[in-house]
């Protein structure tokens, strides 16, 4: 039996009515702006861009004040309107050797050229509340310092040059993408780090910290993680020739992890990549440890039947919008589905106390 | 590249350097020089997305990062120049004055759009270049040995 249920459309209008009052809160306290949570919350701007898979700081920005600040509500909107885009192309691939970098650190090399950079990093701050935040505190002044035009290569372009690290491996020039066809496993890398880039940060992290706790221990050291801008080219027809499209912010982490050899090859580091929109270096450097965990087959490495060796699990459940998608319509009404459950449950009773009845007779 | 070589260098330069300027400084330069170019729009400005990529180990395969807005346009100036213009955002303005702009350098005007615009914008971008990259500097860091106690 199927019954059309209808109504609620004025509880669901005053609802809204009330949701946008809430979201103002006490209207004797400013009123936020975009702008202001463009610039002043910044990280969490960034991560709306990376996990909603656009980057636009104006939209991710006006995406959280709507949201109240939900951040997954916020990547909701951002993915919602990305589908409305008209896709103009693919960009040429970001080359983050010219990155300029705000921020630039090895765990490897001490003395890498071009030098460590801490950049604004909340690393060796106590994590102290800062009550001077809370009142309208002086800004102090930034120090500045004489910079340099020299390179910053990538460090792990040294060990490969001594062929003490494996070789990436290329491909297409196009790659597979996800938001065009649905995810088949098992996935290419492109795919996976396609996914991954895009994936929950919490879900990621987790991933990641699960090897270092020891499922699917992979010794993972940060090569490299650099901030900072990298221009945007790409292709452009009626040109005849590729222009800068723009620039962007991305964290990129480069790690290098346990080596292997064989009998035929001395051994040689693996490596795991991590890219991401914006200041996101805790996402980055997860990638990385999960990009790494999911590549054993390609590796030769047993498969331990860790969580974060299977690619099926990771890549099918680090969306947090198919995630909260399904999670939570089993709030919206399921009143036919839940009728039938009823009558079974009542059905099966009856026949479970008649048999009891018999039994005792 | 090489910009000797390369017969579009001059053009790539300018149009990577309008597509990054902030759209309210490119607006405002273009309006300041006040050109009368009458022109028609061969696209009209068109907001879209630009699919970005990376490479796997930042040397392998390439891959899909995510997307990022993008905003076009296309003009044609009755004299017969066409300019385009593909800017980071979603400003129609912007990449249409980009536009502008770009069918403005083929015509006898191009000095004084370079000296009006394109100079301004790129000692803008540099400034702000700079300021952070001196920034960025004054955190590098110094490391040094203790001085290990046994003689």
């Amino acid at each position: 039996m199927y019954v059309a249920v209808k109504g609620g459309e004025r509880a669901i209008d005053n609802a809204h009515a009330w949701l946008a009052e809430e979201r103002r809160g006490d209207s004797s306290v400013e009123e936020l702006s975009v702008a202001q949570i463009r610039e002043q919350l910044k990280l969490a701007v960034n991560r709306v861009m990376a996990e909603g898979s656009l980057y636009d700081p104006d939209l991710a920005a006006l995406a959280i004040k709507q949201s109240r600040g939900d951040l997954i509500e916020a990547i909701f909107l951002i993915r919602a309107y990305r589908t409305t885009l008209p896709r103009f192309g693919g960009s040429n691939p970001i080359d983050t050797e010219d990155m300029v970098c705000d921020r630039r650190v090895s765990a490897t090399f001490k003395d890498a050229p071009g030098g460590q950079v801490l950049g604004p990093t909340f690393d060796y701050t106590h994590r102290l509340l800062d009550f001077k935040l809370a009142a309208d505190g002086e800004l102090g002044k930034c120090p500045k310092a004489e910079s340099s035009d020299a390179a910053t290569p990538h460090i792990m372009s040294f060990l490969d040059r001594e062929d003490l690290i494996q070789s990436e491996p290329t491909g297409p020039e196009t790659p597979d993408d996800l938001t065009r066809t649905p995810l088949e496993l098992p996935a290419s890398r492109a795919l996976r780090l396609q996914s991954l880039t895009r994936g929950d940060e919490g879900f990621i992290l987790g991933m990641a910290y699960s090897t270092q706790r020891g499922y699917a221990r992979n010794h993972a050291f940060v090569a490299e993680l650099r901030i900072g801008t990298v221009a945007v080219e790409m292709d452009i027809p009626e040109l005849g020739f590729a222009i800068d499209i723009g620039e962007l912010t991305v964290t990129e982490c480069e790690t290098v992890n346990q080596f292997q050899g064989s009998k035929t090859q001395p051994p040689q580091f693996t490596r795991g990549y991590g890219l991401v929109f914006g200041m996101t270096e805790r996402k980055a450097i997860s990638m990385a440890l999960v990009d790494r965990a999911l590549r054993w087959k390609e590796l030769g490495e047993d498969n331990v039947g860790a969580p974060a060796q299977d690619e099926e699990f990771v890549l099918y459940h680090s969306d947090n919008i198919q995630a909260t998608g399904f999670l939570e319509h089993i709030k919206l009404p399921h009143y036919v589905d839940f009728q039938s459950e009823l009558e079974l449950i009542r059905k099966l009773r009856r026949e479970a106390q008649s048999t009891l009845q018999e039994a005792a007779e | 590249m090489n910009m000797h070589n390369d017969p579009n260098a001059a053009r790539k330069e300018w149009l990577s350097l309008l597509a990054k300027s902030p759209a309210a400084d490119v607006k405002r330069y273009w309006n300041e020089l006040a050109l009368s170019l009458d022109f028609i729009d061969l696209r009209a400005p068109e907001i879209g997305g630009v699919m970005v990529r990376g490479r796997a180990g930042a040397v392998g395969a390439a891959f899909n990062l995510g997307e990022m807005t993008v905003t076009r346009a296309s003009v044609k100036l009755t004299r017969g120049e066409v300019g385009h213009g593909y800017v980071q955002g979603r400003d129609k303005v912007h990449a249409q004055t980009a536009a502008l702009i770009d069918a403005a350098m083929q015509t006898d005007h191009a000095e004084q759009v370079e000296a009006k615009i394109l100079n301004p914008l790129r000692t803008e971008m540099a400034a702000k270049k700079s300021a952070r990259a001196a920034k960025a500097a004054s955190t590098k860091v110094d490391f040094f040995t203790m001085v290990r106690g046994e003689d």
